[in-house]
């Protein structure tokens, strides 16, 4: 597996690609923690101010800019802070933090000091998906020596500033990858997402001020601040700032996570050069997921020869999004109704059951799927599948009935051949509307 | 013998008041939990302390759920609540090294229909099964972060990748 930034110097993979990049000298000889020291030497305002001036925008695939997420959170509250890590990798395609935990535990926690002093909150916590357990001893040690060296607890380098941060786990469940369902499984409660507004800003870990970002966006603090916000946001675009790690998957030779700066161009080269072209040269390109199985699924006539640019922008005008960087490859071999079931299922399995629309539509979608898969297919299926997503779009709490429908309206969109010969040919009078996607 | 299938305990469970006991050391690591939280939020607590009542008794069951519940001053029915909600909690007994497939699409698309019918062929079992001699569990799930690295299987808390037939069998050969 490949692990390389490309059209920019490593930055979040700095010390990824270094041996014993996870220990605290590594980090240091690497000038660690001096962010940590300048920032304490700012106000909470600038830095504030900084995150916001640097376009970063949250990692975990919804893209909010992290220093407005940042800007909610009161500074007149009586009750304490919270930053919490969301460590819940798991939305299919997704890979990259896991290397940041494991390879890189100090960047994440000087990003959430950093976060810490500039929202004033005295806990942190860094919630893992169970399954990445094994990571946890990793950042246990890597806090133990942050402790000991006074990076963490009580009077941070001097400052006055008292933090500290824990690891907890979840227990399997992609859901808890929504910020209110992280919480609510955080103080010990199943992983259903809560209504919005109050959102975590106001009322969030036992009903406190909390802000939820995802591992690959703390890693990025530190940079900011250290490089100054302008300069990172000038190494992408203006509108999406910095670099993006991207996890690539499938039919290509050179799978791995890969750091691009924002902006990149373009996505054909990426897969065909960077990534060392399709894994069997005699199987063509067939569909690319660009950003985990919750974004709208691309054919090749969106991406060959289309120049196009891997940012926030540059994607959603391709008719797709940037997501979580989740990357998954496909070529010719796969059938699209297939690999439509397959990530239905993922979602019929993963939907929480609060919601009617997302826990019964996701369960009848699998029942046509798997009747289709058995040669049962009916030239309404087609139609019946865009009408229940239709039912299911925008009316859960949270975005998973909307991520389970995306995948099925754009393959039955974009690619009609492969599932008319599961419904006997007889797919033309489909109903479509447009797809939109928000940037 | 057959193999053990899910359904073969829903008829033996059997609602108790016992109460489960540790050891003084486990007692201490599962005290040692509560100092993440704040004091009035012990049930924060719950699911890391849920994996610990499935390392020391196999998996989630009645007396560990008691226990639970006396611990952190809930309802019976609130540490049930929580457990039945997450996948990684078994309700009954598994083999002693539990064999999670991933089936998602990075790993459906590279090779795990390979890997789990050599699997399942190898020990005479389906996924959801136990090998009749308790030693090996076989079960599909849902993608675990390892897609570039794929097809991968997570045996206990082990991850392994790349895998191909060859490695499926070193790697099961090795387990005890």
């Amino acid at each position: 597996m490949e692990i390389r930034a490309i059209g920019c110097e490593p930055l979040q993979l700095r010390r990824v690609l270094v041996e014993n990049g996870h220990t605290l000298k590594v980090y240091r000889d690497m000038d660690g923690y001096t962010s940590l020291k300048k920032a304490l030497g700012m106000t909470p305002a600038e830095i504030i101010e900084t995150v916001k001036t640097s376009a970063l925008r949250g990692r975990g695939g919804a893209g909010f800019p992290t220093g407005m997420k940042w800007s909610f959170v009161p500074k007149d509250s009586p009750k304490p802070k919270y930053v919490v890590c969301n460590a819940d990798e798991s939305e299919p395609g997704t890979f990259k933090d896991r290397y940041l935990l494991e390879r890189d535990p100090h960047a994440l926690i000087e990003g959430m000091v950093i976060a810490g002093w500039a929202l004033g909150a005295a806990t942190g916590y860094i919630y893992y998906r169970g399954e990445y357990n094994y990571l946890i001893d990793v950042m246990d040690a890597a806090l133990a020596e942050a402790r000991e060296a006074g990076l963490l607890g009580r009077n941070i380098l001097g400052s006055g500033f008292d933090m500290d941060i824990f690891t907890h786990t979840g227990a399997g469940a992609y859901i808890c990858g929504e910020e209110t369902a992280l919480l609510s499984s955080l103080e010990g409660f199943r992983g259903h997402p809560r209504m919005k507004p109050p959102f975590p800003a106001l009322e969030g870990l036992y009903a406190c001020p909390t802000v939820v970002n995802n591992v690959e966006t703390l890693t990025a603090v530190p940079e900011i601040i250290e490089m100054g916000a302008e300069a990172w946001r000038d190494l992408g675009t203006e509108k999406s700032g910095g670099t993006k790690l991207w996890s690539v998957s499938g039919h290509v030779k050179k799978p791995g996570v890969y750091e691009l700066p924002m902006g990149y161009a373009d996505m054909e080269k990426f897969i065909m050069e960077d990534c060392g072209g399709m894994l069997r040269e005699d199987k063509k390109l067939k569909a690319v997921i660009p950003g985990g199985s919750s974004v709208y699924i691309m054919n090749t006539g969106q991406i060959l020869g289309k120049n196009v640019t891997m940012d926030y922008e540059g994607l959603v005008a391709a008719g797709s999004s940037v997501g979580s960087g989740g990357f998954i490859v496909m070529d010719e071999r796969v059938d699209i109704m297939e690999s439509t079931r397959n990530l239905t299922q993922f979602y019929k399995h993963e939907s929480c059951g609060w919601c009617t629309p997302c826990r019964e539509g996701t369960d009848w979608l699998v029942k046509i799927f798997d009747r289709i898969a058995a040669g049962g297919g009916r030239p309404e299926d087609a139609q019946v599948m865009l009408d229940l997503c239709d039912n299911m779009e925008g009316r859960s709490h949270c975005p998973l009935a909307d991520a389970a429908a995306w995948p099925i309206q754009s393959a039955i969109q974009r690619f009609p051949e492969d599932f008319k010969k599961w419904l006997w040919n007889k797919t033309d009078n489909v109903e479509q509307k447009e797809l939109t996607v928000n940037a | 013998m057959a193999a053990v299938k899910p359904s073969d305990y829903t008829n033996q469970v059997t609602v108790t008041d016992e109460v489960a006991e540790f050891s003084a050391d486990v007692m201490e690591e599962i005290t040692s939990h509560l100092e993440k939280y704040p004091p009035d939020r012990s049930r924060s607590a719950l699911i890391p302390l849920l994996f610990l009542i499935q390392r020391e008794r196999g998996y989630i069951d009645n007396p560990g759920v008691n226990f639970l519940a006396k611990f952190l001053n809930l309802e019976v029915t609130d540490v049930w609540e929580t457990a039945t909600f997450y996948s990684m909690f078994n309700m009954h007994r598994v083999g002693r090294h539990h064999i999670q497939i991933c089936k998602t699409l990075s790993c459906k698309i590279m090779g795990e229909p390979d890997i789990t019918d050599h699997i399942c062929g190898k020990l005479g079992i389906k996924p959801g099964e136990t090998t009749p001699d308790g030693k090996f569990t076989v079960s599909l799930v849902e993608c675990l972060g390892s897609c570039g690295t794929a097809p991968m299987m997570q045996i206990g808390f082990d991850y392994h990748e790349d895998l191909t037939l060859d490695k499926v069998d070193r790697i099961l050969s090795e387990c005890e």
